[in-house]
């Protein structure tokens, strides 16, 4: 049994901002709450879905984005807890297999939106193992700065399927609220890859 | 008053084709026997990406993000499995994403599992009480022409739709060995 440790040491919205510095082409889809907050908060983007309810859909969501658009890098970025209501969708993925996709997920160890109340993660689940179980060619776990720069440095790279868990601090910081109208977010995002408003 | 396996294999042929003729690129699935026709055509079409779900609502999200890439998809899928997509049709509803539900249906005529009978009787007013249009076939000549006007409504309207294949359709479940 792996030591149960409740979320990590890295600071979120740094961590966010330095995945996402040197995007290019990158395409990013947020999981409800606080993740959507950390990538707006570090610059809003055609570029960027940003959910906010559907919770589990975010990984879904980038897999069909991923699956559609083979030669753009698509990263997921979510919760520990929104990833783990759509499990299932974790094994979907594993079978298709898209080389495009990273799932970066954000783990506290708490339900960061609702009262920080201990997650799956926060007891023992460990994220990186259920992906590297279900064949994801890729798998880490990252606890510092370091390694947060190294995967940015390749996020962009369609080097195969990868799911990274990033153990940040519990705690939240102050809302950066992305637009909520899905269906602007929607048809610029659209826009933004050359596809017409019906 | 099963139907015999021509005229099935027809009508679930007919999906398909149906689904082809409206440039639908991802057939995204949890698999029923009323489905299994065009899954199959599915899974072997290279123009086609067929994809299994562990979960119906996995296929909203997916579809979703196929349009976000500017591609068109449908779900196929059981009426059981309704259920589970109802808080995830909050995302096609008010984003309004194209979303087209292909429900073969269980608990709905001559059901001899009690247990599929809720979730049967339930499942059009649960999807029309989300905002999700629906159509119903229960003869072999309705599929292909509502299927087509489903997928109109929804490519063309940036609208959640589905078309219900009734149990009288598909023939009534054989549970003797």
């Amino acid at each position: 049994m792996d030591q149960v440790t409740k979320g990590g040491s890295l600071p979120r919205r740094e961590a966010v901002a330095t995945l996402l510095a040197k995007r290019d082409r990158l395409a990013v889809v947020t999981g409800l709450g606080s993740p959507s907050y950390d990538v707006m908060a570090a610059g809003d983007n055609d570029l960027n879905y940003y959910l906010w309810a559907a919770m589990g859909s975010a990984v879904t969501v980038g897999l069909g984005l991923a699956m559609a658009q083979p030669e753009r890098p698509v990263l997921v970025l979510t919760g520990d807890g929104e990833v783990m209501m759509g499990l299932g969708g974790l094994a979907t993925i594993a079978v298709k297999k898209p080389a495009n996709l990273t799932i970066a997920v954000l783990d506290n160890g708490h339900f960061g939106e609702t009262g920080m109340q201990e997650s799956h993660a926060g007891r023992g689940i460990a994220i990186d193992r259920i992906a590297e179980s279900m064949g994801y060619p890729r798998t880490s776990r990252i606890t510092d700065m370091a390694g947060v720069e190294a995967l940015r440095d390749t996020i962009e790279d369609r080097a195969g399927l990868r799911l990274a868990v990033l153990k940040i601090q519990p705690g939240n910081e102050e809302r950066a609220l992305p637009f909520r109208d899905g269906v602007h977010v929607k048809n610029r995002f659209r826009a933004a890859l050359g596809f017409q408003p019906i | 008053m099963a139907l015999d396996h021509s005229t099935a294999s027809e009508w679930q042929k007919d999906i398909f084709d149906v689904l082809k003729t409206h440039d639908v690129q991802h057939i995204v699935y949890v698999p029923d026997a009323g489905h299994s026709i065009a899954i199959r055509m599915a899974e072997a079409d290279n123009a086609i990406e067929a994809v299994v779900l562990t979960t119906e609502e996995e296929g909203i999200g997916y579809l979703a993000g196929a349009w976000l890439g500017g591609q068109r998809g449908a779900l196929l899928m059981q009426s059981s499995g309704v259920g589970n997509c109802v808080n995830t049709l909050a995302l096609p509803i008010y984003a309004r994403f194209p979303l087209l539900m292909i429900v073969t249906m269980r608990g709905d005529w001559a059901e001899f599992n009690g247990w599929q009978n809720p979730m049967g009787q339930a499942t059009d007013a649960t999807l029309r009480q989300m905002g999700v249009m629906t159509w119903r076939a229960d003869r072999p000549d309705e599929v292909a022409p509502l299927l087509h006007g489903a997928a109109t409504m929804a490519f063309n309207g940036d609208s959640a739709t589905a078309l219900l294949l009734g149990q009288r359709l598909i023939g009534e479940k054989k549970w003797t060995k």
